[in-house]
């Protein structure tokens, strides 16, 4: 409890670091947000129009003085208002992030079905061959890019059996549940597959290091059955570095997948994020990157638990 | 009658051809029920490659069996070939019939399994027996192996438990279904030496109690005379002499079994200690290394902001000196101490407090700019293995700023023809070399800076019992021709009585006994050093009976400011003198 408490006081240290690289990063971009909006014709600009203009979006002020009025706004729980969309910046991602989320939970859960058992698998047929051919097709799922995969996946579909992905309005769980999956399960397959690509060759090498470890063969002088030795003595030692890969990932996947969420035209946290940083909004790209890093950190956090939940070696605010 | 185990003609080897790659060639032994057979050999004489085959864990190995039977008599009197056994016959044998423990506790229970978990498991597949029943039956169990506590103990995860306390929860498990043999591989080769004795006794104790039979393997010949009823001896796979305890013991005919009783170290109360290079008492030289006072302390903090709330003592007032041409033998058991001290000494850690002088040369030899120098416990993971022996060599004399010219060259080729290994060593690798052979490399890379004081941390713990003797040998004639001191950090009395000139017995970060070799192991006087001396297995003490002690080591964490009280000691004669007890 303690330990979680000092670790979730270093949340807003973190945060600080994040937004000021941010906050400079997107500066030192060149561009503002009146030529990205105008375009060409911001040049047609008079300069009291280009002044008026930049006062209204705040950005006429000193770096430091717009930094310290967003950061003001934040602890007012005020995220500013973002230029594109004409709405609070919390708003528009907290639109988004269903979405998102809900993507990255599905493909967490393909990949852990499809990774872990064929990793078990793997180490206990140890080079043979169904052992080789495991690793071959983890090693393709890993090096294939995900629009490949995505753009096969839609074209085996429509051609072979003439099914088209759902797509139109995107139905959030809650409303259309049906309609809902059946939008996101090509996408969570789509990002799911390299996934259990990795989770199937660490779970595999874990495993592979466990089943020579002492312990796996005291457990076989007592009689245990090659089923009880894998599953109950092997695999929880073998789940750290699955538990790692999988909280990584899933971190990631939580910043939003750009080209699934293109290939599929899906409006969520990726391509949203990616629109801002062109469109130069400011407000929008500096909140999306706090929330992302936020998320990040909860997921760091909850890896960390589950250490300490699988291996009771591991005390959490110990060296 | 019908033996319990009888083994013929047994063959295992290993790889895509195990009929080439036979590392156990045609072993044959029998076992009657409630006898004891010792296996002894050094380590690649297939000794517990014998032992895994008996109940075939070989195979998770890559072992394959090649040839010969292993019959087994089971309870209802049938006898059951275990060398053509398949597997789902065998788990039906294994823990029930066949028990087994092996050499690393600390390493054979599984970590994320509670104790209670793990010997309830060996309950539930043979007897059936789960829920209130099957932790019952545990704790019955551990009771049985004598853990204090055990309705609590049963909790525990391994990690809370000590190492000889962990290898009673191995014996508590591979007894748990009373198998009629037990197979036990080094059991106490990887715990301290009064563990070593508890658990020792606990197994003869267990033997007596229960008639099972078991084969006990070991390296240690002197460990077998307490326990076993018969011993083969084994080498490059074969049995090269077996027979009754006594008659090996007392006149072995294979001239490797005269060779392990006779040139390999074994303990003699005293009786065995140097006579050459005693300090001369007259002579008023300064000591080569002298320590006053050390103390190492490590605090203990809960985060990284808070402050300490104690510290581990591990060092609490060291005080010793060490004359050129000496050997003193720090002596311990694991967490006493003993290997801090030594790298107090080389600076390896920050002491709290104390002072260390090293005195010069004599005048004649050239002064060195590193005086310690140090050997280390582990040959194999102490030579950077992407380097060459002559990198490996040459780096002492970089490291103090010179250069790797035709005189540093020679003077490598000339120590590693005195250490004894071939003239072409230079360009090869570490993996090139044997145990031995590496440790001999070690030693010439301690000698590479003339050093007056080599410190040696354990450095012939991990070899084979004759290739330790050679080391020994060799560091002997170091000594005398180079006048070398040795620190010599042990935990194995046999060897420290071939090469230690004074002994100091470190218990609980303190020296509690210190003086001439001789007097301290005939005649100890602190009841520790007392209890580690009689703990030392020799072939002179058969079927000796030990009494069984939990006590466990105390805790070296005090609170944070705490400070010893200061020694007192009492004198026996010359230098010996023992720490007054409270």
């Amino acid at each position: 409890m303690n330990y979680l408490l000092r670790r979730l006081a270093t949340f807003p240290l973190v945060l600080l670091g994040v937004s000021i690289l941010v906050f400079v990063a997107i500066r030192m971009v060149p561009g503002d947000s009146i030529t990205a909006m105008l375009g060409t014709e911001a040049g047609l600009l008079t300069p009291a129009q280009r002044d008026s203009l930049a006062a209204y979006f705040g950005i006429d002020q000193p770096w430091f003085v717009q930094y310290w009025r967003w950061i003001g706004g934040i602890l007012h729980g005020n995220f500013g208002i973002s230029v594109t969309y004409g709405r609070p910046v919390l708003d528009v991602i907290l639109e988004r992030f269903p979405l998102t989320l809900e993507l990255a939970v599905l493909s967490m859960i393909i990949a852990l079905l499809v990774g872990m058992p064929a990793g078990i698998y793997a180490a206990t047929h140890n080079e043979k061959p169904s052992d080789l051919g495991v690793r071959i097709i983890a090693m393709i799922g890993q090096s294939t890019p995900s629009f490949v995969l995505g753009l096969l996946i839609i074209y085996t579909l429509s051609a072979g059996f003439g099914v088209l992905p759902a797509m139109g309005e995107f139905a959030p769980l809650w409303q259309d549940p049906l309609r809902n999956l059946s939008q996101l399960i090509l996408p969570a397959i789509t990002l799911g597959f390299a996934f259990a690509a990795s989770v199937t060759r660490i779970a595999r090498s874990a495993m592979l290091d466990v089943l020579s470890d002492d312990y796996v063969r005291t457990a076989r002088s007592k009689g245990a059955s090659a089923r009880s030795v894998i599953w109950r003595h092997a695999l929880p030692n073998a789940l750290i570095p699955v538990v790692t890969l999988s909280g990584i990932e899933f971190g990631y996947l939580l910043g939003g997948a750009v080209i699934v969420e293109q290939i599929y035209a899906l409006p969520g946290l990726g391509r949203m994020v990616l629109d801002a940083i062109l469109q130069r909004d400011y407000a929008l790209v500096q909140g999306s990157v706090l929330f992302i890093a936020f998320n990040f950190m909860i997921v760091n956090l909850l890896v960390d638990l589950a250490y300490v939940a699988l291996d009771p070696r591991i005390r959490l605010g110990e060296q | 009658m019908t033996p319990l185990l009888s083994v013929s003609d047994l063959r295992v080897g290993f790889g895509r051809n195990p009929k080439a790659n036979e590392v156990v060639r045609g072993v044959g032994f029998d076992i009657a029920d409630g006898e004891t057979l010792a296996i002894v050999g050094e380590s690649g004489s297939g000794k517990s490659v014998t032992a895994l085959s008996i109940n075939r864990l070989v195979d998770f190995g890559g072992g394959r069996i090649t040839g010969g039977s292993m019959k087994l008599k089971r309870v209802d009197g049938t006898v059951f070939e275990l060398a053509a056994a398949t597997e789902p016959q065998l788990t039906g044998i294994r823990g029930a019939e066949i028990g087994m423990i092996f050499q690393e506790p600390m390493t054979s229970l599984n970590p994320v399994l509670t104790i209670g978990n793990q010997i309830e498991e060996s309950f539930r597949l043979h007897r059936g027996l789960t829920g209130r029943q099957a932790t019952a039956a545990a704790r019955d169990a551990l009771d049985r192996v004598r853990i204090p506590d055990a309705a609590r103990r049963l909790k525990y995860t391994p990690n809370q438990l000590s190492g000889g306390m962990l290898q009673r929860v191995m014996i508590a498990i591979a007894l748990a279904c009373n198998p009629r043999l037990l197979i036990a591989d080094e059991p106490t080769t990887a715990l301290d030496v009064t563990v070593q004795a508890q658990i020792m006794a606990l197994l003869a104790e267990l033997k007596r109690e229960s008639g099972m039979s078991m084969i006990f393997i070991t390296h240690d010949i002197g460990l077998v005379a307490g326990i076993a009823d018969k011993v083969m001896v084994m080498q490059n796979g074969q049995a090269v002499e077996q027979g009754e305890l006594n008659q090996i013991l007392d006149s072995p005919q294979h001239p490797y079994t005269q060779h392990l009783l006779q040139d390999v170290p074994h303990f003699a109360s005293g009786r065995a200690t140097r006579a050459d290079g005693q300090r001369d008492k007259a002579a008023n030289t300064q000591p080569a290394l002298k320590v006053d006072g050390l103390v190492v302390r490590f605090p203990l903090k809960s985060s990284f902001f808070s402050r300490a709330t104690g510290a581990v003592h591990a060092v609490d007032g060291v005080d010793f000196d060490l004359m050129q041409g000496e050997t003193l033998a720090i002596v311990g058991e694991s967490g006493s101490g003993k290997s801090t001290t030594a790298k107090a000494v080389l600076g390896l850690v920050r002491s709290t407090r104390g002072s260390f002088s090293v005195g010069t040369r004599t005048a004649t030899a050239e002064r060195s700019a590193k005086p310690v120098q140090m050997v280390f416990q582990n040959p194999y993971a102490s030579l950077n293995p992407r380097l060459a022996i002559e990198s490996i060599l040459g780096e002492p004399v970089i490291a103090t700023g010179g250069r790797v010219d035709a005189q540093t060259r020679a003077r490598m080729a000339s120590l590693l023809e005195r250490v004894g290994l071939p003239k072409n060593s230079l360009e090869r690798y570490p993996h090139e070399f044997s145990g031995g052979q590496r440790q001999r490399l070690c030693i010439a890379r301690a000698l590479m800076l003339n050093p007056s004081v080599v410190v040696l941390d354990e450095a012939v713990s991990a070899l084979d019992v004759s290739v330790q003797a050679k080391v020994l040998e060799l560091l002997l004639d170091l000594q005398r021709e180079y006048a070398l001191a040795y620190l010599f950090i042990s935990h194995d009395m046999a060897v420290v009585e071939r090469i230690a000139h004074r002994i100091a017995v470190i218990y609980a970060g303190q020296i509690v006994e210190i003086g001439d070799a001789r007097s301290v192991l005939s005649k100890p006087r602190h009841s520790y050093t007392k209890k580690l001396i009689a703990a030392v297995p020799t072939i002179d003490r058969r079927c000796e009976h030990f009494e069984i002690d939990t006590r466990q080591v105390p805790s070296l964490v005090r609170p944070q400011g705490f400070e010893p009280a200061p020694a007192k000691w009492e004198r026996f004669g010359g230098d010996h003198m023992a720490r007054v007890e409270a």
